[in-house]
């Protein structure tokens, strides 16, 4: 798995017998023992160890949870809340699984923006960067149909918005979605093949890693300094015992962060609506998915207009799947010839102000796209009412510091400050017609489509751009160099 | 041993006539294979059976409504006041969004004769499938249904007048029985 020589030397006979059959241990071995690894790694690079805790995490657990899960409409919610309540340890086994697939989204996002800031996605590491991609859409998918399985109510909600949303692709839409479905809506044909497929899919995801890791190995690992390896005895170390000890510590660090939600904290991640059994009749006030799919969902959103022959609600689709799809051809947009941005000072802030671009995706995701972010000014009472039952409102509007908004042959709209004015002039005019409550402020949904923008502009625009107008630092001469300049000269360190 | 050289004469016409026969009897096979593991996934036949529900009328209070799921998919059945009727056909169809009068919303009974009291309309919101409120919580601006998804507001004929969705309710498809005391409804 390693485009390495070999350093694997069988000891006894067993060991040379094996090999000469099945050479497996000096797969592992060159892999995971001798591989030499670039020695200036820091903690950003022990992500990918802490997924793959992650992965086998929610193996064992979602194995385990599937021994007493039922995946029938009528049984599923409540063999959930059976292995809460009834299921030896099956409470600390599902708050495993369930925070589990955040600290792995967690996870995944730090090791992502990792390979965004040391340029780890440009050659030669373009197929290890895509195979990630897809590893983290697979991830996506797992988890979405995961969180079906509880059929809670944001459970059935959410997959309801969800899939509606294939209903937006022209003319084949409607069918496609009935066949995931299995039936006119969503029921117990989707939550059967659900289940079999979230069983499914973490497999898949596990060989892909086994292809990303083959990938990475080919090329070597890519390091801080973005600068190749020239010389193996100077710039690398083996892989054991210096990165399996630096993984392994930072492992635990994790697993302690994970403990924490597991033990104090295992629903604050999750929707309480979810604790009520899944209601066709009755959609939730609010639905919105799971924290790690948020910024997807803001962008989802963010689309309210018709672009061209486009309707808007397949331009949200497109969007959303065009925020993922962009990351495939991401080592085609990069011009820059210098993979790390630790020499990149003016790429270094856009890619700050990308980290807040997905964040506050993140946070206008979470929030009602009507909701005010601003506030310009204080709530009025707007009524709204017909000249023929109120001659005389325009009179009583004026007459109340009321302020007419606009005014036609039959209709009249008056907003209010106060509450009382509103009750005052209801009485004068004889109407009872309700008030409704108008914010006044800058809303979520400008702030989610101005964010949109700004996260296609940075793949589409600003990174092929900065690789042609921005001057980079000087590169160290070798990874060696870079380790011995920062230990040797106190400038260098500052300049770090 | 012997000193005899065989000669073999190839056929490079009849080789490639095999290889593109074998070629295509393979991916004949393979797709013909795909298709019932790609149809399984279709609604079953009992599924399909369960498509069609007759509900009465005859119990639906003035001003409200009943709910039922056909194959999982809510429709509402309601019962419209005198003054929900005035209002649903006062309007004038072009000014709406999806212009569509009172009258073509509803389904004519045995006789021929039209019945507004009752309007049968789907019961998923046509921006993003949450299922709207209506009587006896929340009727939303125009007296008909409401959305808390994303705020949708629908009149007293379904029809979409505020809000994101871009369609009115779809009006399935239904009829009367023969003395009109119920509506069966398919998907």
């Amino acid at each position: 798995m390693s485009g390495h020589e070999s350093t694997y030397k069988p000891g006894t006979g067993i060991e040379k017998w094996i090999d000469a059959r099945l050479p497996i241990v000096r797969l592992v071995h060159d892999s995971f023992v001798g591989f030499p690894v670039a020695k200036n790694l820091n903690y950003w690079w022990t992500f990918g160890a802490i997924l793959a805790v992650c992965l086998v995490t929610q193996i064992i657990t979602g194995i385990v949870l599937a021994m007493h899960y039922v995946p029938h409409v009528d049984m599923a919610f409540a063999s959930v809340e059976r292995i809460m309540r009834d299921v030896e340890y099956g409470w600390l086994i599902r708050y495993i699984h369930a925070n589990g697939a955040s600290m792995f989204f967690l996870a995944v996002y730090i090791h992502m923006f990792r390979g965004l800031y040391y340029g780890s996605y440009k050659a030669p590491r373009e197929i290890s960067w895509i195979l990630g991609v897809i590893i983290y859409l697979l991830m996506m998918g797992t988890a979405f149909m995961g969180y079906v399985l509880p059929w809670g109510q944001m459970s059935l909600h959410g997959a309801s918005v969800i899939t509606n949303l294939i209903g937006a692709i022209p003319l084949v839409g409607e069918q496609i979605k009935i066949w995931l479905q299995g039936a006119p809506s969503i029921g117990n044909a989707t939550l059967n093949r659900f289940f079999s497929l979230h069983y499914l899919l973490p497999f898949m995801i596990a060989g892909v890693v086994i292809l990303h890791i083959w990938a990475f190995h080919t090329t070597g690992n890519n390091n801080p300094t973005g600068v190749d390896v020239k010389d193996e005895k100077k710039d690398t170390v083996p892989f054991h015992p210096y990165y399996t000890v630096k993984d392994g510590f930072a492992i635990i660090v994790f697993l302690m962060i994970f403990a924490g939600f597991v033990f104090y904290a295992p629903n604050v991640l999750g929707h309480a609506d979810n604790y009520i059994e899944g209601n066709p009749l009755k959609t939730p006030a609010h639905i919105v998915p799971e924290w790690y799919l948020l910024p997807f969902y803001a962008i989802l959103r963010a689309i309210t207009f018709d672009i061209g022959p486009i309707p808007a609600k397949l331009g949200g689709v497109i969007a959303m799947f065009g925020a993922i799809a962009v990351l495939f051809v991401l080592p085609w947009l990069d011009t820059s010839k210098v993979r790390s941005l630790r020499y990149r000072p003016l790429a270094r802030q856009f890619f700050l102000g990308f980290v807040a671009v997905c964040l506050l995706l993140g946070v206008a995701g979470a929030s009602n796209p009507d909701d005010i972010v601003i506030k310009t000014g204080e709530d009025t009472l707007r009524y709204e009412v017909s000249l023929e039952e109120a001659p005389e409102a325009l009179a009583v509007a004026e007459a109340h510091h009321g302020k007419i908004v606009s005014s036609n042959s039959e209709r009249v709209i008056v907003d209010f400050a106060h509450y009382e004015d509103a009750v005052e002039f209801a009485e004068a005019s004889g109407t009872t017609a309700e008030a409704t409550v108008k914010h006044h402020g800058l809303t979520w949904l400008p702030v989610a489509q101005l964010l949109t923008f700004l996260y296609f502009a940075y793949f589409l625009i600003i990174i092929p751009l900065l690789g042609l107008i921005e001057r980079p630092k000087d590169e160290p001469e070798s990874i060696a160099d870079s380790i011995h300049k920062s230990n040797g000269s106190a400038d260098a360190v500052a300049a770090e | 041993m012997t000193d005899e050289t065989y000669t073999e004469t190839v056929d490079e016409d009849r080789r490639d006539f095999i290889h593109i026969a074998a070629g295509a009897a393979v991916a004949g096979g393979a797709g013909a294979l795909a298709w019932p593991f790609i149809a399984q996934m279709l609604p079953a036949l009992d599924t399909r059976a369960a498509s069609s529900l007759e509900v009465p009328i005859t119990d639906i209070p003035e001003g409200g409504e009943i709910r039922v799921l056909i194959g999982g998919k809510p429709f509402f059945i309601r019962h419209r006041t005198a003054a929900e009727i005035a209002a649903a056909e006062s309007v004038e169809a072009g000014d709406l969004p999806d212009p569509q009068t009172d009258e073509e919303r509803l389904v004519a009974r045995a006789d021929g004769t039209l019945n507004p009291a009752i309007l049968v309309v789907s019961g998923s919101c046509t921006h993003l499938g949450c299922v709207p409120v209506g009587p006896g919580s929340n009727t939303g601006e125009f007296g008909g249904w409401y959305c808390p998804c994303h705020g949708s507001h629908y009149d007293t004929s379904g029809r979409i007048r505020k809000g994101p969705a871009p369609t009115n309710l779809p009006v399935p498809t239904y009829e009367y029985n023969a003395d009109g005391s119920a509506v069966t409804i398919s998907l």
